[in-house]
């Protein structure tokens, strides 16, 4: 059977669907039988705290950095080199191998005119794509949502957040994103008798509120069926590590091996705000977003799908340039991001290393806008048009 | 029965002027006329009651701290001590925000709640330190029925909204107008009623407001630009006063606050021609906040079936609710916090000074499923498996899971008003008080067959558990 007739077929042969209203059906139906030929996928891992970056990608040339930092640089014979200038922390062993293999992009002085240094609201910034000066109530991979919804009919699976709750950043204007930790939890948490009943039988009021309500409730039901029963195609054959972050992204493999429709994995690691004695922790932390993320790729390699994934990995801000004196770092403001997976890169490297001695009140100066990045993952990968995401038009980035 | 329009009236005011009611009190308001409703909440809101968590004060000034800290400790401990107070401060903090859910669940002084509400989100700020967060809430409190001129001027002479909006850092050689924007911008005009020049220079007003550590506000002369400025077309030596005294003269201010009234009061979807009703009034009345929402409560048009159950309850308003129509209360304070995590409103931790976008952005897929389970974790000591997030930030106090709910409350007491309704009735009489929006008939029918319990009062849990559990519950 061909997969999108697969697709087709299985979609509506689940156990519950009958419960689905009508109308969604059709609108789902409608979808599958859209389906674009694109099928690029984007997986953002989100680095809750503010992630130290002068500690991920070590400038260990530049004395300002070991004479800042006196007890918690990395030593210079510690260091994976990756160029003349930097090089990874040595806890991103396994990133290490996959940027030897020509999959990684290195992107330094990433972040945002007029910094803020709060996590709540860099973070905002961050999810909903905004400037330091705009409060936006939807995030960035939420309005891609907006964008592919058809028809008045808008499929909240397409973004999936592998987690109980579901971040701002996958809430879209017309429609949001779904947060599940596993396909099955979010299935049972939709087959009981009460969902049954109000999934068959509508509300008697007509006030927009409740109809929003039920619709959620409808498309939830439908989605969380939908990829339940994906789900079970593929199961993965890889070793995971049994960090959270390794279970989840476990997860994302077998959707994404299995031909689920999802265009956009969301997951976060935290524990990034490292005031206090912070290589042990970040070493810790770092170690296990490596190898997490190098047995993601090399299941996705295994199932010939690595080419269509591309790995955002992000963090709120980096962090101020001199220690404290508690063998931490506080909240700074520019901060590398890396890009694994997809095609084979020939620029590995973006941006140089952060210029340590052209600073802002003792923090990094930002050279490229974080939405240049979500521009380039929107039009280049996902293949649609930023400007009605980002409100504007930032200049792509050429990776490859 | 389904509700009488008097009955639907008298819950609609209580839920948009309150946190919703019993049906005990539902009864009892229903010999009384509108407008003596009206004038008993405001008359019943009349004195402001202060939140008194944070005891000690002077324990949680940094002065008072880093003196007790300087010469006994090497920097280093020093440093984890004040990381230790940071995390005290944040558990007050979590403290306060329990403390505040409680009180909105109570039956005194309801209205005067839901306005410090509202003023917690039209001028949405944090604070890491706990005696300034307790000093503005108390502050938005105070003034919340009173006049709006003189809570915009002692917004923005707070210590946590100065600190908030940097006007700490605004001085003369170097404007910070993060606070003249936002007074503007969110506080009063609204976007598109000023220039960037009126910014730059209302900023230059603002040069040398501040706060001392005690939380009080001194105006730094230094600091202070003394040369004219030219805001809103008028050039003058002015000072933050004379700003905030040109923003209340326009009559723009009247309209924004009127419009957000609007939208929290009575429906997200603005109706122009009344909240230019509203407007006209507040701007005639010299900004009267008390006089404005009796104006809102007696309108006809605010009884309008349009408007009843239009909104989407809050996650706060959820919580209170549940309170105040259940006489209920959380034994502790984890699952209020760790509710208002998962539902997306945690109380002095607005995501932005814009405050919650509130409406449909409470609901996605996992907020409501949540919502829909809350009452089986209340009263069927059924578990809820699901972690919130952490925000990244490390002092942040942790609820990561909160497995079982502990409450009290007395079924025997909520049975009481429905003795005298016929057995057959009882499902919609009830379900009249719990809901705003009646359901469909079929569904009731399906919800009453479940019903196992022949006990009264066991079956009238039993139904309420299941009516609060819908959809429509999440409505008022």
């Amino acid at each position: 059977m061909k997969r999108r007739e697969f697709l087709r077929n299985s979609a509506f042969t689940t156990a519950g669907s009958m419960l689905i209203p009508q109308f969604l059906k059709a609108y789902e139906r409608q979808h599958l039988g859209q389906q674009t030929l694109n099928e690029k996928i984007v997986v953002v891992i989100q680095l809750s705290g503010g992630n130290d970056g002068l500690n991920t990608v070590v400038p260990f040339r530049n004395d300002i950095y070991y004479r800042e930092r006196p007890s918690i640089a990395i030593k210079r014979e510690n260091v994976l080199k990756l160029n003349d200038d930097i090089g990874l922390n040595p806890a991103l062993e396994k990133i290490k191998e996959l940027y030897d293999n020509g999959l990684v992009s290195v992107i330094n002085n990433v972040g945002y005119p007029n910094p803020d240094r709060s996590h709540f609201r860099s973070m905002d910034i961050w999810q909903t794509g905004s400037g330091s000066d705009q409060y936006l109530s939807s995030g960035w991979i939420g309005r891609y949502l907006d964008a592919q919804c058809k028809g008045g009919s808008c499929l909240p699976h397409q973004a999936l957040e592998i987690d109980d709750t579901l971040s701002l950043a996958l809430k879209g204007q017309q429609v949001n994103g779904l947060s599940l930790q596993n396909p099955e939890k979010l299935y049972t948490q939709t087959q009981n008798a009460l969902v049954k009943n109000l999934t068959n039988i509508p509300p008697t009021d007509s006030h927009d509120s409740v109809t929003y309500l039920y619709k959620t409730l409808a498309e939830t039901v439908s989605s969380a069926e939908y990829v339940h029963s994906k789900s079970k195609v593929t199961q993965s054959r890889m070793m995971y590590p049994t960090t959270e972050l390794g279970k989840r992204l476990k997860t994302i493999a077998e959707l994404i091996t299995s031909g689920v429709s999802t265009s956009v994995y969301y997951v976060s690691l935290s524990g990034f705000d490292t005031h206090i004695r912070q290589n042990d922790q970040q070493d810790r932390l770092l170690r296990q977003y490596a190898e997490a993320v190098a047995t993601f790729t090399e299941d996705l390699k295994a199932n010939s799908r690595l080419d269509d994934v591309m790995i955002m990995t992000f963090s709120e801000f980096g962090r101020r340039v001199k220690q404290n004196a508690s063998n931490g770092t506080d909240h700074g403001t520019a901060n590398n991001v890396f890009l694994i997976g997809g095609p084979k890169r020939t620029r590995p490297v973006l941006n140089e290393a952060p210029n340590l001695s052209d600073l802002d009140n003792g923090d990094l100066k930002y050279q490229l806008d974080f939405r240049q990045i979500y521009t380039t993952l929107l039009d280049g990968w996902l293949k649609t048009d930023s400007k009605l995401i980002l409100d504007k038009q930032f200049e792509p980035l050429s990776l490859f | 029965m389904e509700a009488t329009p008097n009955q639907r009236m008298i819950q609609h005011l209580f839920w948009r002027a309150g946190f919703g009611a019993s049906p005990a009190e539902i009864q009892t308001a229903f010999s009384k006329i509108r407008t003596q409703l009206v004038k008993d909440l405001l008359h019943d809101s009349k004195e402001a009651e202060a939140l008194e968590v944070v005891k000690n004060e002077s324990n949680y000034t940094l002065k008072n701290a880093k003196r007790a800290l300087k010469n006994t400790n090497s920097r280093e401990e020093m440093r984890e001590q004040f990381k230790e107070m940071a995390k005290e401060r944040i558990q007050t903090i979590g403290s306060l925000n329990d403390v505040w859910v409680a009180r909105m669940g109570q039956e005194k002084g309801v209205l005067r709640e839901k306005m410090t509400l509202f003023w917690h989100n039209h001028f949405a700020c944090r604070s890491r330190l706990a005696n300034f967060v307790e000093q503005q809430n108390n502050t938005l409190r105070a003034y919340a029925l009173g006049n709006f001129r003189d809570l915009l001027m002692a917004v923005s002479k707070d210590a946590a909204m100065l600190q908030f909006l940097n006007n700490q850092q605004n001085r003369k050689k170097s404007p910070n107008e993060n606070f003249a924007r936002e007074v503007m911008e969110l506080f009063t005009l609204g976007r598109g009623n000023y220039t960037e020049t009126d910014i730059k220079e209302a900023a230059r007003a603002f040069t040398g407001w501040g706060f001392n550590l005690q939380g009080e506000f001194v105006f730094r002369e230094i600091f202070h630009d003394d040369s004219p400025k030219t805001i809103f077309g008028k050039t003058g030596n002015f000072r933050g006063e004379d700003v905030i005294e040109m923003l209340l003269a326009n009559p723009q201010t009247a309209q924004h606050i009127a419009t957000k009234v609007y939208r929290f009061f009575v429906n997200e979807r603005v109706n122009n021609d009344h909240v230019a009703l509203m407007a006209k009034r507040f701007y005639r009345s010299n900004y009267d906040i008390a006089d404005l929402m009796a104006f809102v409560f007696n309108a006809d048009w605010f009884y309008n079936p349009a408007n009843v159950g239009a909104q989407i309850k809050s996650p706060v308003e959820l919580l209170a609710g549940y309170q105040r129509t259940l006489h209920m209360d959380f034994m502790d304070k984890a699952p209020v916090l760790y509710l208002q995590k998962a539902l997306g409103q945690v109380l002095f931790n607005p995501p932005n000074v814009a405050g919650w976008p509130g409406g449909k952005t409470w609901i996605d897929s996992s907020s409501l499923l949540t919502r829909m389970q809350i009452p089986k974790l209340l009263f069927r000591n059924e578990t809820l498996r699901l972690d919130v997030k952490d925000s990244g930030d490390a002092n942040e106090e942790v609820i990561k899971r909160k497995k079982m709910f502990e409450v009290s409350m007395n079924w025997e007491a909520f049975a009481k008003p429905f003795e005298k309704v016929a057995e057959k009735d009882l499902p919609k009489t009830l379900a009249s008080y719990l809901l705003q929006v009646p359901i469909n008939d079929i569904l009731l029918t399906k919800l009453e067959q479940q019903v196992t319990d022949k006990e009264r009062v066991d079956k009238i849990k039993q139904l309420a558990v299941s009516f609060m559990s819908l959809p429509e519950y999440q409505v008022c």
